[in-house]
This record gives structure tokens, C-alpha cells and sequence, in this order.
């Protein structure tokens, strides 16, 4: 018998081949988040690139015409197989590819997305000269300039040097008025609605008064009096805001569109182009930053598919801040009872068990229950108490920031409540000895030197509430997020943060983006971009807190952690 | 010269106790003896040969009894060791000089342990005020998470200290006490944890010692430590028994013997021998002690 050779003995080690099949899980799933974060980040950041736009023109015998036109122009979104085919055509082997153009021009064609057989297409060319322009409505507008017309002026034609100049210019003095608008009837109409709605309910506190049969008459005169002023306050207002409107419809571009037919627009509904045929890579470049800034900064348009996301992200930032500062001492506060003061036994064992169960109860549950318990029961009754005057129109009896992240504190506390329990459980007995030595009572230990060693297990907890907090959508929708907030819920009227009101959110915006939206195909892009600036404001928001833990560990550097 | 007598801080708290909780209003009987009674009783220089008395003491860990019938006295301001296998109580005795054991369910004790002929199971004392008296030094050292400052004065902290300057004053006292000053007066305010083994536990002796306290316990303090930092911690120890009784526990007989006045020798929860350290180790009374500092077994 010849010994077996020591390699065999390697291969027969009980168990080894479950190193690979550990191995292969690992991967597999390394592999989906890598594909899954890879998908997102690029489809949302091609959403701002400007791509080329293809002038297509039909054969002469295609069946399918575009408005009578055998020329289209558009960006080429995708391309793919005919999913049913003539037969006949399946059998001669002809070309079966199909193209999805998205065509702009809403307005004018009615769609903007147009499927092209490649098999009718004649030529296919990047004119030059094309302009893409971004628009109030109706989405963007694909044309070559003509004129810019102006009334009581020789219009100005294309083809002089100082066109493109002048528009431009013409472009930002409109978004100047837009803006002044904007302010007129946002900050200055909006703060006399305030005012008359206070005099709203002055006069029925005083209508109260007069039926208890006391005289109002001076109050109300005065009343009367301050209303007049407030009215002719906003008349003044509103026909400054006409002015600027009807200025906003004076100057007109005259254009071609691709198809052939000539349109005018109006200086006041474009908002900003570029010639997509006629960029360099740099051009490109700086075009993709200012609609990557645009996106970021500014707010949505047209039902959220077009414009930024700027109110979604400072809601979603605002309301993961408000949860985290419910969350922390609340699960913490919960976590020391539970692990330094209740004696263990079956009860804390019963609770411990009701904690972790909590973290598995689905989240629209607790949608639910903060629907009832905040919402209705507490905001109702806060509404009675300190809000009577403007009932029956709830104030915080109705979903709002507070209760949103409220609801999603109580969802996340278990999350916080086991993080910091186990961290409170590292830290050694014989640290808590040494503090009791020196004369220090419980609290004091706890205070002093528990917490402090236990800080960065607390923040880690904090990390993963965050994380599933910021990302939660189901609960939000009950308690408090909209399709639309019109404005901020910090912002510069007193009282500067309102808890009460209504926020838009990042995972929200998602939703009714891609589902809910009348154009999902125009929105697409969006979802994606959406998706793609949700998980980077989780990663930032993670990464704060992981420094900040990073930073107490170094301070704290004990071998518990 | 003494430290008792001349500390500023000692009158700082006569003057306004804030966590002084053995309510001498109430129950005057059996109040602890104030600060200024400490201070008297050390400047006469007579040290009370029973200082701390034990007396019939049994102690059990639920049912199982680790401590018999055991009787002690330990005399002020010199160094006391108990010494015994393992497992044979000589810790659980210690931590109950201050009942840290108190910390532990399901324990309980017979008969008594007095400092200064105080019971300290009496249940109008309030334990944080006799472990404000008592200092204790653990096996393996546990500074806090916190700078080397802060962990001297924890011990004034927890009582309310907040004056800077007295603060800084017992820092560097019980610094230079501990024979650490020199080497931490430049880093006073980073982590404690970046010290080496020996200076963490040098900075523990600083920490029990900052608040003054009568007795400081030491419960093995050298087990974890290289030669040379155990041999600074007993010139330390001999150092500080001028002003601190001080009771250790040890497995070394060589420290037990260079550094203590009077041994305890345990076996199996019982107090076997007790007496001067060189009478136990030269001509021990007891076969079983004398097998055990001279190594037969152990």
C-alpha cells in the first residue's frame, strides 16, 4: 500500500469545498449590489448629458409619415427588435430594428415619443444649427431658429451675428420677470392671504362676541377699515404681476421645426438651449453640469417630470434629521433601562424579544398607527387646544413633518434600541467597578463612563435607523409627504420650521415619478436620477454619522469596540 | 507632613459636601466619622491598630458559602496582604470591605465588617459615601475612556468638584503620588488609553488615591504587569502606606513578603494564620501555611 500523498489529505479536509460555496454566495451578491448601484448611477447621471439629435428622413414610399412630413428630427432613446412583424417581412429577412425618438414639441405634435422603423429610414443626419430649448411647459422644443420678433421692431433674423447674443439676453431679462412674479405671488400676495386670514378669523371671533351680545361695532369698522387697505394692497399687486406676465408674451422666436412647419413662442415660456448637434466635448460637459446643478437646485415643473428635485431632497434631509433627533435619546433612554436598571428576568426577557419583533413589523403598519395615534388623536386634540380658531381647517391634525418623523422614529427605535443595548454590553465590567469604586453612584457611572464608551456602538444604530428611515416611502404617504409641497418646511417666515406642514420626499418622488406619472416615458430618466441622488443622500448622510462615530472611537479608543 | 492635614480639597468638602449622603442630621448615632476626625485621628500618629474589623464574617454567593467565620483586624497606615490559593476568598473579602460585592444577585453575608467601629452594612450608611472613602485598585488596571486628567479626578468630579484650579492641584498630587507625573505632564489631556500596561495602573493608584481616601484596596495589582513596572508600583505601595492603610491581595509570596507589615493567609474560605509578615513567613504556626509560602502547594 502506497501512503496517500499529502495533497489528497488537503482535498479530503472535511468541509473544504464549502469554503468556495460560501465563497459563491458572497460574490452573487456582490455581483447584484455592484450591478444594481452600477445601473442606477449610470442611467441617472445619462439623464443629463445632452445627446445628439438625429434629423431622420423616410423613404419616399414609407407608409408612415410624420404630420405629412417625411422628415423628423429627435433624440434617439433606444433602440429594439419589432416585437410583431408582418410575416411577410419576418420572411424576407428585412431589417426589423426599430427606433424610439423622443421628439419634443409636445405642443405642436401632441407626443413626444415616436417609434421609427429603421427599415423605412432613407438618411439619417446631425443638422447643425438645431437648437434644443428647455420650456416652461409642455417640455422641450426641438427647432431651428428663424427670428426673434419683437413688437414695434424690424425682426431680428438668425443670421445676423448679434441673434444668439440677443436672445440670450432676451432669455435672461424673462427669467428675471419670472422670478419677480414668482416672488409677487409667493412671498408679497401670499403675506396679505396671511394677513387677511387673521382678519378672518378676527371677525368670527368678534361674530361670537356679538351674539353673546356685546357691541362690536368699533372693532369691526376697523377691521373693515384694514381689509379695504390689505385689498387694494393685493390689486396693486395682482396688476404688477399681470404687467410683468403680459411683458413675459411680447417677444416671440420664430422657428422652424424639424417637420417643416413654422411655430412662434414666446421669450416668457423658454427658459434655456443649447445646440446639441453643434457641442463640442466640453460644450457637452458644461451643458451636463448646469442640468445636473439645475436638477439639484431647482423645483419641479410639469407634474415633477420635468425641473429639480431640491424640495424632495431638503424634505427627505430635513425629515431624516428630525427622526434621528426623536430616535436617539428615546431608543437610548429605553436601551439603559431595559439593560442597566430593570432586573433581569423573564419580564426584560419579554420585552427585549417585543423590541426585536417591533423591527419586524412591516412599515406601512406604522404608517397606519401614526395616521391614528399622531395624526388624528394628538393632532386633533393639539388643534383643539391651541388651534381652535382655525378649525375646522386642520393645523397639525392632518399629515405633516412632525408626524412623520415621529412615525419613522418609532419605526427605526428598536433598530437603536438593540444597537445600543449590545454596545452597553461590551463595555467592561470592570470600567463600571472602577467608576463605583470611586464613590460614583449609577447614574453617574452611566452617565460618565458607560455612554461615553458605548457612543459609537449608539451612533452605529443610529446609522442603520437612518438608513431604513430616509429610505421608507410606504408609512410617509399616510402621514405627512405630497406629490407637491408648495413651499419649504424651513423657510423664512416665522416661525421658520413648520412641523405642521406638508413635505415632499426623495422616495415619494420616486414613486410617483415612475407610477403615477401621465407621461412615464418622459419620466424615466428621472426615476433614475431621482433613485441615484436618494441613495447618495443616505451615503451622505451615513457617512456624517460614520465619521462622527470614527471620530468618538478615536477619542474613546477602548478595545470594546 | 501631612496630606490629610495640609489638603486644601479636605476643607473644600467640609465646607460644602454635595454627595456627602451619611445624613448626620438624622441619624447621628451611627453617622460615619466626618473628614475632620479622619484628619485628627491621622495627625496624632498613633495609627488605630483597628482600623477595619471583621468579625465572624461569613459570605455566600447564593447557596454556596466561599467565606467562614472569618475574624481580622487591620491597622491604619500599614500594608495588610492576604495571601491564599486561588479560590479561596481572599478577593470576595476585599471587594466586601467596600461591598462592590454589592453589585453581584443572589449574595449574602453573616456578621459584620466596621471601619472605625462603624458597621458598613448599617442601612442608614449609604454605600457611594463609604466607597468615597475606601480606594480601590483592581487586577487588571480599567482606566476610563477619557483623558488622563479627567481620569485622576473622577473621583472629585463624582462629588461635585468643579473649581479648576483645586482640580488641577490634586491631579498633579496624585500624579506625582503615583510616580506617574513625569512622565504624563506634557499629555495630561490624551486618552488614557495610550498608556503602557504599568502606567494605566499606576494612573488607577493616582485615581483611588485623588480623593483622599483612608484605605485604599488592592485587589493583585501587579498579576499583568512585567517585572520592572511591578517592582515601581511596591516602592509606590511602601511609598503610600505612610498615608493610606492599604490591604492587597496577592499570589506572589516574594511581593507579600517585601512589602506588607501583616499577612492574612486564606485556605478553602477560612482564615488560617494571621500575623507580622515575617512571623508568617519565617516561623508560621500552621503546617498548612508554612507549605505555602515556602511553595509546596499552592
Amino acid at each position: 500500500m502506497k501512503p496517500s500523498l499529502p495533497w489528497h489529505e488537503g482535498i479530503r479536509a472535511p468541509g473544504e469545498p464549502w469554503v468556495w460555496f460560501t465563497a459563491v454566495g458572497l460574490t452573487a451578491g456582490l455581483v447584484m449590489i455592484v450591478g444594481l448601484l452600477g445601473l442606477v448611477l449610470v442611467q441617472g447621471l445619462k439623464a443629463f448629458w445632452p445627446r445628439r439629435v438625429v434629423e431622420i428622413t423616410l423613404r419616399a414610399d414609407s407608409p408612415h409619415l410624420f404630420r405629412g412630413s417625411r422628415v423628423l428630427a429627435g433624440e434617439r432613446v433606444h433602440e429594439r427588435q419589432k416585437s410583431s412583424p408582418t410575416p411577410e417581412k419576418a420572411a424576407a429577412g428585412a431589417d426589423l430594428r426599430e427606433w424610439q425618438l423622443f421628439l419634443g414639441n409636445k405642443d405642436v405634435y401632441g407626443l413626444a415619443f415616436r417609434y421609427v422603423d429603421v427599415a423605412e429610414i432613407e438618411q439619417v443626419r446631425q443638422p447643425s444649427g438645431l437648437l434644443r430649448f428647455e420650456r416652461t411647459e409642455y417640455g422641450p422644443l426641438f427647432a431651428f431658429p428663424v427670428a426673434l420678433e419683437s413688437p414695434g421692431a424690424e425682426p431680428l433674423p438668425a443670421t445676423h451675428p448679434a441673434f444668439l447674443p440677443t436672445l440670450r439676453q432676451r432669455l435672461a431679462e424673462a427669467d428675471q420677470r419670472r422670478r419677480e412674479i414668482r416672488r409677487l405671488e409667493k412671498k408679497e400676495i401670499g403675506e396679505l392671504n396671511r394677513q387677511l386670514e387673521k382678519l378672518q378669523v378676527q371677525l368670527r371671533t368678534l361674530e361670537a362676541r356679538q351674539e353673546a351680545g356685546q357691541d362690536i361695532a368699533r372693532e369691526l369698522a376697523a377691521i373693515q377699515n384694514l381689509r379695504t387697505r390689505l385689498e387694494a394692497d393685493y390689486e396693486r399687486l395682482a396688476a404688477r404681476a399681470r404687467e410683468l406676465r403680459s411683458a413675459q408674451e411680447r417677444d416671440r422666436l420664430v422657428c422652424r421645426l424639424p417637420t417643416g412647419e413654422e411655430h412662434r413662442v414666446p421669450l416668457g415660456r423658454l427658459l434655456s438651449f443649447y445646440a446639441p448637434n453643434d457641442l463640442g466635448w466640453a460644450g457637452r460637459l458644461q451643458v451636463f453640469g448646469a442640468r445636473l446643478w439645475e436638477f439639484l437646485s431647482e423645483e419641479p415643473r410639469e407634474a415633477n417630470t420635468e425641473g429639480g428635485i431640491f424640495p424632495a431632497i431638503f424634505g427627505t434631509f430635513v425629515m431624516t434629521v428630525l427622526m434621528s433627533m426623536a430616535v436617539t435619546p428615546l431608543g437610548v433612554v429605553a436601551a439603559l433601562y431595559l439593560r442597566e436598571y430593570a432586573r433581569q428576568g423573564w419580564l426584560t426577557r419579554a420585552v427585549r424579544i417585543a423590541v426585536n419583533n417591533l423591527a419586524g413589523v412591516p412599515s406601512i403598519v406604522f404608517g397606519v398607527f401614526g395616521l391614528g395615534f399622531f395624526v388624528y388623536l394628538m393632532g386633533g386634540q393639539i388643534d383643539r387646544w391651541f388651534f381652535a380658531e382655525r378649525l375646522p381647517t386642520p393645523t397639525f391634525g392632518t399629515g405633516g413633518l412632525l408626524w412623520a418623523s415621529l412615525t419613522l422614529a418609532l419605526m427605526t427605535v428598536p433598530v437603536v434600541i438593540v444597537a445600543t443595548e449590545e454596545a452597553l454590553a461590551a463595555v467592561p465590567r470592570s470600567t463600571r467597578e472602577g467608576s463605583l469604586a470611586c464613590g460614583a453612584s449609577q447614574w453617574q457611572t452611566i452617565q460618565r463612563v458607560v455612554l461615553p464608551a458605548a457612543a459609537p456602538g449608539v451612533l452605529t444604530g443610529l446609522i442603520l435607523a437612518m438608513a431604513r428611515g430616509a429610505g421608507e416611502v410606504a408609512p410617509l404617504m399616510l402621514v405627512g409627504v405630497v406629490k407637491l409641497a408648495p413651499e419649504l418646511p424651513i423657510n423664512t417666515t416665522y416661525p421658520y420650521i413648520h412641523l405642521d406642514q406638508k413635505f415632499m420626499h426623495l422616495g415619494f418622488h420616486i414613486y410617483d415619478l415612475g407610477f403615477q406619472s401621465p407621461d412615464s416615458d418622459a419620466a424615466q430618466p428621472m426615476v433614475f436620477a431621482t433613485t441615484l441622488f436618494l441613495l447618495a443622500l443616505v451615503v451622505v448622510l451615513n457617512l456624517t454619522a460614520i465619521t462622527l462615530r470614527n471620530h468618538l472611537r478615536r477619542k474613546y479608543a477602548s478595545a470594546a469596540f | 507632613m501631612n496630606l490629610l492635614t495640609l489638603s486644601p480639597y479636605r476643607h473644600a468638602m467640609d465646607k460644602d459636601p454635595p454627595q456627602v449622603t451619611d445624613r448626620p442630621a438624622a441619624t447621628p448615632a451611627v453617622r460615619m466619622h466626618s473628614a475632620a476626625d479622619t484628619a485628627a485621628a491621622a495627625s496624632t500618629g498613633s495609627p488605630d491598630p483597628r482600623l477595619i474589623e471583621i468579625e465572624h464574617f461569613d459570605f455566600f454567593y447564593g447557596p454556596q458559602q466561599v467565606l467562614f467565620d472569618v475574624n481580622l483586624q487591620i491597622p491604619e497606615r500599614h500594608v495588610t496582604a492576604l495571601i491564599g490559593p486561588s479560590g479561596c476568598g481572599k478577593t470576595t473579602l476585599l471587594r466586601s470591605i467596600n461591598r462592590m460585592n454589592d453589585l453581584i444577585e443572589g449574595i449574602h453575608h453573616r456578621g459584620d465588617i466596621k471601619i472605625r467601629g462603624r458597621s458598613i452594612f448599617d442601612p442608614h450608611l449609604e454605600v457611594i459615601a463609604l466607597r468615597k472613602r475606601i480606594g480601590m485598585v483592581f487586577q487588571k488596571s480599567n482606566p476610563f475612556p477619557k483623558s488622563i486628567f479627567e481620569n485622576v479626578v473622577y473621583p472629585l468630579r463624582v462629588a461635585g468638584v468643579r473649581q479648576r484650579a483645586l482640580l488641577e492641584e490634586v491631579a498633579e498630587r496624585s500624579l506625582r503620588a503615583a510616580a506617574l507625573w513625569d512622565e504624563v505632564k506634557d499629555r495630561l489631556h490624551t486618552s488614557a488609553l495610550g498608556l503602557s500596561g504599568g502606567q494605566q495602573q499606576r494612573l488607577c493608584i493616582a485615581r483611588a488615591i485623588a480623593n483622599q481616601p483612608e484605605i485604599l484596596l488592592m485587589d493583585e495589582p501587579c498579576s499583568a504587569l512585567d517585572p520592572v513596572a511591578t517592582a515601581r508600583i511596591e516602592e509606590l505601595i511602601l511609598e503610600l502606606k505612610r498615608e493610606f492603610t492599604i490591604v492587597i491581595v496577592t499570589h506572589n509570596m516574594q511581593q507579600a513578603a517585601r512589602i506588607s507589615d501583616f499577612t492574612a493567609f486564606f485556605y478553602l474560605g477560612r482564615l488560617v494564620e494571621t500575623g507580622p509578615t515575617q512571623k508568617i513567613f519565617t516561623c508560621p504556626k500552621h503546617k498548612q501555611t508554612e507549605d505555602y509560602v515556602t511553595g509546596r502547594f499552592g
